[in-house]
């Protein structure tokens, strides 16, 4: 059989597939700048240290020029190797979206990653590579390049998490996510074996083609290994409780970038497969689905609600955001979905949801870490008093605040409105139940938010200490991006742009 | 062409492995089990790839021996990073965090 096969492949003349530079330029673009800083890093040493976080800052700007120059272009679809590579509007805002929160990520990470006497330069090529996982993940369309860019996010992340070497809460932070890690991929490529066993093949499309409507037990086996790998890469309930513990444990700028980019990417990919692969199988993705959503934005608000230590709590939300942003995707077959690009109403809101996300949840961890420069503590009672001596982080920590909670005209309500519409399109009643479970969970999550709120306005200073906070200008360079994102989105600038 | 034993096997495999993810207290044999169940999957795919007379299966194990090899290589250097600080690997003792 095999020998058959090899034959095969032996007869046919081996023509190079057309590479269309342009489109893939954002990639070579970051590949080669992190390689670039690598090498700096390995000849100037400790010298280089001083200007190597404004240098990988750099690279992400200009891997962002290509990705603008390909969104202005006319091409709008532009597909390689048969199919299996796309760029589209939807992979272009995703590039988008992980290019600036890599540079917001180094950005928070400037003054932070060198402390307590850490050799840091790695840690920006790491945050180079992961990120380039990610543009690969927006544009891949079969199975073995989603898995390679999965792990090409997951594996740098799993060092970084632990890269306080003598801290033992670094060290079990980079344990727990880096078995659960791997553990998951496990799960999700046992689903993608038996998928690629069901249709004989692994680029999506194709798999579209092969699966017809009626549901065989192996497929629907495969379907379910599949979303469960990608439940623990999105943190989804039963499979987050890696989440709080490594986001505590991880140093505060590298949790930022599993809360957002590397929880988007997944996201991403399970968007990929569902809407690409799996257009008609609506029957076993949407109850299954349906379920996750559902617990996962009711445990994560509930978990959230007694959490002290405040990054905890902002893993616990995070996690029930990832509900939210699960919701459009329990009634897909809304749309009409038998496209190489990706698009329509579900795959819009859930892109929308993701920037203003990103946006409001970096600036949130911006400023966490301003205030541990002072408190060194990120419980939630240290941030009594805060308006007194830090009347600047405040206002924007309520900002941020008022963004998660999903009151308007700030930030990310904009984005929940388009989910709540989304799963109401369905018409159907699983639809507006789960529309209803939203709801409620909102009002939820609005307790815990305006908990930290109070502590900071009305609550006396924690410690009698009202030393001013000092914020170096990276950081606030940090805050000022993430608030403006945080405003312009919550007045609808992203609606455009996402409606794919 | 005996497609059914080759799944059988990798299930059993992919269930062994599970089984010692889930149970395992030891580190090491932890990632020994995540092992079993890449394993189990190269098998299926190899196997279905045969059955289908489609190359991409095999090419598919190929990648994934490459990127556990490198999930290892990483996996292991946070063992040995939580031995040297604890001396012990026993992972159930990592409970710092909680909650």
């Amino acid at each position: 059989m095999i020998d058959a096969s090899l034959a095969l492949v032996a007869e046919s003349e081996f023509v190079r597939p057309a590479i269309d530079w342009h489109a893939a330029a954002p990639e070579l673009i970051l590949l080669a700048w992190g390689a670039l800083v690598t090498v700096i890093d390995l000849i100037w040493l400790e010298r280089s240290r001083r200007f190597m976080p404004s240098l990988a800052g750099l690279g992400f700007l200009a891997a962002l020029v290509p990705v603008v120059t390909l969104w202005a272009s006319d091409d709008s679809v532009r597909t390689m190797f048969d199919g299996a590579y796309v760029v589209d509007k939807y992979s272009l805002v995703l590039k988008a979206l992980f290019l600036v929160t890599g540079y917001i990520i180094v950005l928070i990470s400037t003054n932070y990653m060198a402390d307590g006497d850490y050799y840091d330069s790695e840690y920006y090529q790491l945050i180079a590579a992961s990120v380039l996982g990610m543009l690969v993940m927006t544009s891949a369309r079969d199975l073995i390049s989603i898995f390679v860019a999965i792990e090409l996010v997951s594996i740098p992340a799993y060092l970084m998490a632990a890269w306080r070497k003598r801290d033992l809460k670094s060290n079990e932070a980079g344990l727990k996510y880096m078995l659960m890690g791997v553990f998951a991929s496990g799960i999700l490529l046992y689903g993608m074996s038996l998928l690629y066993g069901v249709t004989g093949e692994t680029k999506l499309t194709g798999i579209a083609e092969q699966l017809n409507s009626d549901g065989r037990p192996l497929l629907s086996l495969a379907v379910i290994f599949t979303v469960i790998g990608f439940g623990f890469k999105v943190s989804a309930v039963p499979f987050h409780t890696w989440a709080p513990d490594t986001y505590e444990g991880a140093p505060t700028p590298l949790t930022a970038f599993l809360a957002v980019a590397s929880k988007a990417a997944g996201f991403v990919a399970l968007l990929s497969v569902v809407l690409v692969a799996l257009p008609k199988q609506s029957d076993v993705v949407e109850p299954l689905l349906w379920i996750l959503a559902a617990v996962t934005m009711t445990v994560g608000n509930l978990l959230a609600m007694r959490q002290t230590n405040i990054v905890r709590m902002l893993a616990y939300s995070g996690v029930a955001q990832a509900g939210y942003m699960l919701a459009p995707l329990a009634v897909y077959s809304i749309g009409e979905l038998n496209s190489v690009a990706i698009g329509g109403s579900v795959a819009s809101s859930i892109v929308s949801y993701l920037l203003i996300y990103a946006a409001t949840n970096l600036g949130a961890f911006a400023v966490v870490i301003a205030v541990a420069r002072k408190t060194r503590s990120g419980e939630i009672v240290s941030y009594g008093g805060l308006f007194k001596y830090a009347p600047g982080l405040t206002v924007l920590m309520t900002i941020f605040l008022i963004s998660f909670a999903g009151v308007p005209p700030v930030g990310a309500w904009l984005g929940k409105l388009q989910l709540f519409l989304t799963v109401l399109e369905s018409q159907t009643v699983a639809g507006v139940v789960l529309a209803v479970i939203m709801a409620i969970n909102s009002v939820l999550a609005a307790y815990y938010y305006f908990f930290i709120a109070k502590q900071m306005w009305f609550m006396p200073v924690a410690n009698q200490d009202s030393a001013p906070v000092v914020i170096p200008a990276p950081l606030k360079l940090a805050l000022l991006l993430t608030v403006a994102l945080t405003l312009a989105g919550g007045l609808g600038a992203f609606t455009g742009i996402a409606n794919l | 062409m005996f497609l059914n034993q080759f799944l059988f096997f990798a299930a059993i495999l992919f269930s062994i492995g599970v089984y010692g993810v889930l149970t395992r207290k030891n580190g090491v044999l932890v990632l020994l089990s995540i092992e079993l169940i890449l394993n189990a999957v190269n098998i299926n795919l190899i196997a279905f790839g045969a059955y289908h007379q489609d190359l991409s299966g095999q090419v598919f194990a190929l990648f994934i021996i490459a990127v556990a090899a490198a999930e290892v290589g990483v996996g292991l250097a946070i063992v040995l990073l939580i031995y040297r600080n604890r001396r012990s690997i026993d992972v159930s003792e990592a409970d710092l965090l909680k909650g």
